[in-house]
């Protein structure tokens, strides 16, 4: 067999592989990956989320945007199991109820997020952040007796250049620049295999050019992964969401192209006020 | 707070090379050496060594939970008392019909209380094997117990301190108490043998010694390795920043568990040796006081190190038998001053005092 063959009959392999397990465990037959129906949550009194409804279709790239206190960071609370709902569902796939699970279980079962301040283990190296994100077995004694091999190494090395960190391998995380520790975050979702990614804030404290990159980079993460990117930059949001949902008042105001969103008169009253 | 470095393994050699001169050369001097000789060490030296070393394997021990997991354990005291308890019951049923009271069975306390078999509990003491396994088993259980409740209940901060500190408090209240059957205040004391050998001699002093040496040694060693792998880094990631390391997928209850446990036994061990050392223990070996001494060590050698616990551990009990010897009423005034300056000082603790110490040299 020639290589060419090879790799091509190689990566069927691997997807057909993919699919299957993917199946098996998060059930997407129906495309949403997310379901969330009817959520509500109150803090006293003040409703966060007010019957919020969404739905994240399979290897989608989605924006969220939204005035502040729209509810978006405590829809992606609710969604990786740090806030619990008073009413409302929330399903991964067709099968499996987040509201059952706690927030590890929850990472290990394919949904990661990024923070809206970046937050990264100051004390550890950038190659011992990324070490610790690497999907492997997670309780204690296995992580007690746990070495990396080969493989892991190098896919570590591997996303340490995606995140164009090459030359800082051995640096404390705390010594990053804010823009940089960004990028490690992102690393790190990488390193965890997510099946669903939750990115708050992405390019915060970032310069043009890495706003660029984190374009760049969210793109070819579409369809390999279900994205969700809460972000207040319209121009980075333009750049990279085919579909945006907008939210107020913690429920969905509406969904659609950028421009669709840009000119519905509902969106513009609640961001200038009208 | 900063990982092994290369200056710190500098450091940590020297004073693990300390240590094994103290675990082996004065042992032996002592027992080989006439006692006239200028580097025969007294039995009180001994026996005060000793003590030290068992001090520093507990403060060893602290630090792992509080220097690495971030966990402030303010009742630290309770596990190496319990250690030393277990301990403590071999030797008293070790004493047999050389009590005062002569009962082959009852120690002298119980035939004083007038029981007249004994307490369940107490059964299997005689036996060292049995002992030696409860030493680390009982620390072992109640931190598994206790940490399992305040862990997953993610009790934390000043709130866990707290609860750790009522805990070697109730332990305190409940071993003055005459009806458990552990000595009342009078504890538990005037042993006469270790496995056969007569406990006051200066043959087993020198042997306790260099067993707490070695005891100090392979519990520093291993410790040092656990930092070192990944679950020290998911440790060391717990103490920064608990609620990411959740998102990760750990499941930081056990991982705070684990440490927790480990250290308990480690403290156990500690109390274990201690006991045969100072020939006595008793409940106020359970005091508050006792485990927040245990912090100010920690923090006066220097947080997050290690062998920075062993320095501080070892140098604060110095200056305490110094300074008691001296002026008894000072001792506790000095302490606070001593942790006071530290904290605002000296922040790593005299560690990192030695670390700038060795930059200076280097450059």
């Amino acid at each position: 067999m020639n290589a060419y063959a090879e790799n091509v009959f190689g990566e069927f392999e691997t997807r057909v592989r993919g699919i299957m397990i993917e199946a098996s465990v998060v059930d997407i037959r129906h495309g949403p990956i997310l379901y969330l129906e009817d959520v509500s949550v109150s803090f006293d009194g003040f409703k966060a989320l007010n019957d919020l409804s969404l739905y994240i279709d399979a290897g989608e790239l989605r924006c969220l945007i939204g005035p502040n206190g729209a509810g978006k960071t405590t829809l992606m609370d609710v969604i990786t199991g740090k806030t619990r709902p008073d009413t409302g569902s929330v399903f991964f796939g067709q099968t499996i109820d987040l509201l059952k699970m706690d927030e590890p279980s929850i990472a290990q079962a394919g949904i990661c997020r990024k923070f809206q301040k970046p937050s990264v283990f100051d004390a550890l190296t950038v190659f011992e952040n990324l070490e610790l994100a690497l999907k492997t077995d997670r309780r204690t004694w296995s992580t007690l007796f746990h070495r990396l091999n080969g493989e892991q190494r190098d896919r570590i090395d591997q996303i340490i250049e995606t995140i164009g960190l090459g030359t800082c391998h051995q640096l404390r995380a705390g010594a990053l620049s804010h823009g940089q520790k960004q990028w490690l975050e992102i690393g790190m979702l990488l390193m965890q295999e997510p099946k669903v990614m939750l990115v708050d804030e992405p390019i915060a404290g970032m310069t043009h050019q890495e706003i660029e990159r984190t374009a760049e980079l969210l793109l070819s993460l579409q369809g390999h992964h279900s994205i969700v990117v809460v972000e207040h930059d319209m121009e980075f949001v333009r750049s990279i969401a085919s579909k945006v949902t907008v939210l107020h008042e913690g429920s969905v105001l509406t969904e659609g192209t950028m421009d669709e969103v840009q000119n519905d008169p509902r969106v513009i009253q609640v961001y200038l006020g009208g | 707070m900063k990982l092994i470095g290369l200056g710190d393994d500098k450091l940590a050699m020297t004073v693990l090379a300390v240590l094994a001169a103290v675990t082996f050369i004065i042992p032996i001097c002592n027992l080989l050496l006439p006692a006239d000789s200028a580097l025969h060490f007294s039995a009180y030296t001994v026996s005060l060594l000793g003590k030290y070393l068992t001090f520093a394997l507990l403060g060893l021990s602290l630090d792992l939970v509080w220097g690495y997991c971030g966990i402030l354990a303010l009742g630290h005291g309770a596990f190496f008392a319990l250690g030393g308890y277990a301990m403590g019951m071999y030797l008293m049923r070790q004493i047999g019909t050389r009590g005062v009271y002569g009962d082959p069975l009852l120690p002298d306390f119980m035939v004083f209380l007038n029981w007249k078999e004994l307490p369940w509990y107490w059964l299997g003491f005689d036996q060292f094997w049995f002992a030696s396994l409860m030493v680390v088993l009982v620390p072992g259980v109640l931190a598994f117990v206790f940490g399992w409740l305040a862990f997953r209940s993610r009790v934390t901060g000043v709130y866990l301190s707290i609860i750790t500190q009522a805990l070697t408090y109730a332990l305190l209240l409940a071993f003055f108490r005459n009806e458990m059957g552990f000595g009342g205040n009078n504890g538990l004391t005037d042993f006469k043998e270790l496995l056969g050998f007569n406990i006051q001699s200066e043959a087993v002093r020198a042997v306790l010694l260099m067993l707490s040496g070695m005891a100090l040694i392979s519990a520093y060693l291993l410790c040092r390795w656990i930092v070192s792998t990944k679950l020290g880094r998911v440790v060391t990631a717990i103490r920064d920043q608990e609620s990411r390391v959740r998102f990760l997928g750990y499941r930081v209850e056990m991982f705070k568990l684990w440490i927790f446990v480990f250290a308990a036994m480690l403290a156990g061990i500690a109390g274990a040796l201690y006991v045969p050392q100072v020939g006595i223990i008793n409940p106020s070996e359970f005091s508050p006081l006792n485990s927040l001494e245990i912090v100010i060590w920690v923090a006066m050698g220097g947080r997050g190190t290690l062998y920075g616990a062993i320095i501080g551990a070892v140098l604060v009990n110095y200056s305490k038998t110094v300074l008691t010897g001296l002026m008894p009423e000072i001792w506790l005034f000095s302490l606070g001053a001593v942790f006071v300056g530290v904290t605002i000082l000296l922040p790593d603790g005299i560690v990192g005092l030695l670390r700038r110490r060795l930059k200076e040299l280097q450059s």
